[in-house]
């Protein structure tokens, strides 16, 4: 029997060339498939390799700690037995380890890079690492290291400078990730750390609750501007447009500064309201260099992208079914709220999530007007990546806002439905 | 590189003062023909592309200098750079803290001998003397002192025409009513609060490596929490003081100067318990060659008596170098005398205070930590 024929005794049918047509569609489909991907490549790529490997690395370097085992490789082995809840010190074959580690790292200079990454941990570590460095070529092998190391600064006989080693020897850590949600590592397991050094955590919530503040303004004010937008004819519209888009046209500190004029105690707004009575000059208002500074100026930098989505959704909504309502006995109220906000609720949706998810992850304009009330994680992040130079504690403050956001998008979803989303 | 040199000293011997002429051109050996200094932006890095950059390229016409304003960055710029293994910059401009941190990361070159990199001064003092105490490790060349330090309005009719005199003032708000404006980091904040909380000055960094000293501390500063603006950017104090937003507050010397010189603000110096720092050049490590011979070949230029002490003419900052400090004097692009304008002028340096550096290299990220707690309180 010959396939072709086995093929039509279990019933497939074959194309013209004799192949069964299920292979012979599949490979048409394949050719096809390959096509559109090729056609998306470039941009699959771009994404590959701007979007989700600086994810994947950022994710990494939270929980990243190669430097220890690196630059100590022997000591960390030597440090496997000791007992880091007992009050005794490490043994001398530790010493002596840490002396053979140091030398190799002082050859290399590694190990004040070694003193730069315990010392995030632990205040100190790092003058201690830069002085042993010059120390350990001193060292007579005669001796016992112990008291050599303890000679030259007793902080190498404080157990709290080899529980910090113990603790944070693995090449991962999740030293950062605690750290990132106010809590540390210690002997006895994760704990939080004393009230006066907590302050992640507030200000996740405080950069949640002023994201969702913004918002709300943004589409208070902005729900109005964008259904003028919809319904006016197109020679006014295009006037109001311009108007909208002005702003995404100026720079953002020009911007920023200009609030800063406008709201300080000595500023245009302060002095008006002197000027008509309202307020005396004594008793002037703080509206920036706070949280209010801050929701003022970002409502009005972030206006713009709650009334675009906003606008191209409404564009979509017939004006006859608001005349509908209206001849079906409606009142204004009712034929608004009835019928046509519902129909703008995608808009809403789309609007909310982008000013939102771009107010959580922005930082020159709290910065800037926020003072001490108005800042947001952003801002410990940036401080993290430039001047403390704690990649690690970034990564992993910025880990947590990614699955923060990541939740709250699940909730979204959960509640109003992603579906519900346009953007036109 | 030792001829080199010698002809570089000659060179200047041959022409004193700033005054180059076109026509005189000296040669550097194998040095790359482009160049990039990073440096601050603004009046600072201004001041040295005329006191450095134009005489040097008078000198070297075949360079091409390209000028980058990142050094509030440099450190994480630095780093990544670094790690991406494509360094582009040739000498970096960077605060002596930020010099630690990035020695220290490996990040940039150290001198094994400083003296066979940079001039001596005239008179034959080798630059290690000359420099002194202010090379402050093996990476990092000095280049100016600057202070951060107190500057008020002089025309606040709440004070009764009462002026401060001292930095305890500030925390006075009985005497002194009105806003602060203080930067947002326990550098300097927390040592000032120590002070006028009656801890001596030699003894203000053993106590604020305690809690209770840390605590102690904050409680001073709590006293005038609700009174302060607090800035990041050193231009903001002077524009708060003169828009009236505050009535005294911290910031660089030098952009108080342009305040009260330039712009004739009402404001004026409190220099007590100035805190001196020091801004300086570093080269990234591992330089080719070429490149590396241009820059230590513009180095020991730009870093030698003469030049430092022309940088004055345009900025309020004291030259590091000792053997440049009597020849600070008349500026005449400004149209003062800038002599008591410096921090380190006599008459401004009664009572200092100076930053210790090893000390915050180890506090820094503890006790930062600890402020913003403190501030979000």
């Amino acid at each position: 029997m010959t396939q072709a024929t086995a093929d039509q005794a279990k019933g497939s049918v074959l194309a013209a060339d004799g192949t069964p047509l299920k292979v012979s569609l599949r490979r048409a489909l394949r050719a096809q498939k390959l096509r559109a991907l090729m056609l998306i490549a470039p941009l699959l790529a771009f994404i590959v390799i701007a979007f989700l490997m600086p994810i994947a690395d950022m994710l990494f370097r939270s929980v990243e700690n190669q430097i220890v085992p690196d630059t100590l490789p022997t000591t960390v082995v030597a440090l496997e037995d000791w007992d880091a809840k007992g009050d005794a010190l490490p043994g001398e074959p530790v010493f002596a380890a840490l002396h053979d580690d140091l030398v190799v790292a002082a050859e290399a200079k590694t190990h004040t890079r070694l003193g730069s990454r315990l010392n995030y941990e632990d205040s100190g570590m790092s003058s201690l690492l830069r002085a042993a460095g010059r120390g350990v070529r001193r060292m007579s092998p005669d001796e016992p290291y112990e008291a050599q190391f303890i000679d030259m600064d007793k902080d190498w006989g404080d157990i709290e400078t080899w529980r910090t080693i113990k603790l944070y020897s693995g090449a991962y850590t999740d030293g950062y990730l605690l750290n990132a949600i106010d809590m540390q590592k210690t002997v006895d397991g994760p704990e939080l750390k004393p009230a006066s050094q907590r302050i992640y955590v507030m200000l996740f919530l405080r950069t949640m609750l002023l994201s969702l503040t913004i918002t709300f303004f943004t589409l208070l004010l902005g729900y109005p501007i964008a259904y003028l937008l919809a319904i006016l004819p197109l020679r006014t519209s295009n006037l109001i447009m311009i108007l909208v888009l002005l702003p995404f046209w100026t720079s953002l500190l020009v911007r920023t500064a200009s609030w800063k004029v406008l709201l300080q105690q000595q500023g245009v707004i302060n002095d008006l309201l002197v000027w008509v009575g309202l307020i005396s000059d004594a008793n002037r208002l703080v509206m920036i260099n706070n949280a209010t500074g801050t929701i003022i100026a970002m409502t009005h930098i972030l206006l713009p992208f709650m009334i675009l989505p906003l606008y191209s959704v409404m564009k979509t909504i017939p004006p006859s079914y608001l005349r509908a309502a209206k001849s079906l006995g409606a009142n204004d109220w009712t034929a608004f709220w009835r019928v046509y906000f519902p129909q703008s609720v995608p808009g809403v949706g789309a609007g909310a999530i982008l000013v939102f998810i771009l107010s959580i992850g922005y930082y020159i304009t709290p910065e800037l007007v926020g003072g001490t009330s108005g800042i947001f994680i952003s801002n410990r992040i940036a401080y993290h990546i430039s001047i403390s130079l704690n990649w690690g504690l970034a990564a992993a403050l910025a880990t947590m806002l990614l699955i923060v956001v990541l939740a709250l998008y699940w909730v979204y979803d959960r509640m109003v439905g992603i579906d519900n989303v346009k953007l036109g | 590189m030792k001829t080199r040199h010698l002809f570089g000293a000659t060179a200047l011997a041959l022409l004193p003062a700033a005054a180059m002429m076109a026509q005189d051109t000296a040669t550097c050996e194998n040095c790359a023909n482009t160049m990039t200094v990073v440096s601050w932006g603004g009046a600072y890095q201004n001041s040295q592309v005329k006191a450095y950059i134009e005489p040097y390229k008078a000198l070297h016409p075949e360079l091409t200098v390209v000028m980058d304003e990142s050094s509030a960055e440099s450190v994480a710029k630095m780093r990544a750079m670094a790690e991406a293994g494509n360094v582009t910059w040739d000498v970096v401009d960077t605060l002596a803290s930020d010099a630690i941190r990035m020695c220290d990361e490996g990040l940039v070159m150290e001198f094994d001998d400083i003296d066979a990199v940079l001039a001596p001064a005239p008179d034959g003092t080798p630059a290690s003397e000359d420099f002194g105490d202010l090379l402050i490790n093996d990476c990092f060349v000095p280049q100016i002192v600057y202070s951060t330090t107190f500057g008020y309005r002089t025309d606040v009719a709440d004070w009764g025409g009462k002026v401060p005199s001292t930095v305890c003032d500030v925390f006075d708000l009985e005497t002194f009513p009105g806003k602060r404006a203080l930067q947002k980091r326990p550098i300097d904040n927390m040592e000032w609060a120590l002070y006028c909380d009656g801890v001596a000055k030699e003894e203000i960094y053993d106590v604020l490596g305690t809690d209770e000293g840390v605590e102690r501390a904050f409680n001073k500063l709590n006293g005038i929490k609700d009174q302060v603006v607090w800035w990041t950017a050193g231009a903001e104090t002077p524009q708060l003081l003169a828009d009236g937003e505050v009535v005294i507050g911290s910031t660089f010397n030098g952009r108080l100067f342009s305040a009260i010189v330039e712009q004739n603000q009402p404001i004026a110096m409190l220099w007590d318990m100035q805190d001196f720092d020091l801004d300086g050049w570093t080269i990234p490590a591992d330089l080719p060659e070429d490149r590396l011979n241009r820059v230590l070949d513009f180095l020991y230029f730009a870093t030698d008596t003469q030049r430092l002490a022309d940088q004055a003419q345009y900025i309020s900052y004291g030259p590091a170098r000792s053997s440049s400090a009597p020849l600070v004097g008349f500026s005449e692009v400004l149209g003062v005398d800038m002599a008591p304008h410096m921090p380190t002028d006599p008459a401004n340096a009664t009572n200092t205070h100076l930053y210790d550096y090893g000390w915050w290299a180890d506090h820094r990220d503890d006790l930062d930590a600890k402020f913003q707690a403190w501030l979000t309180q």
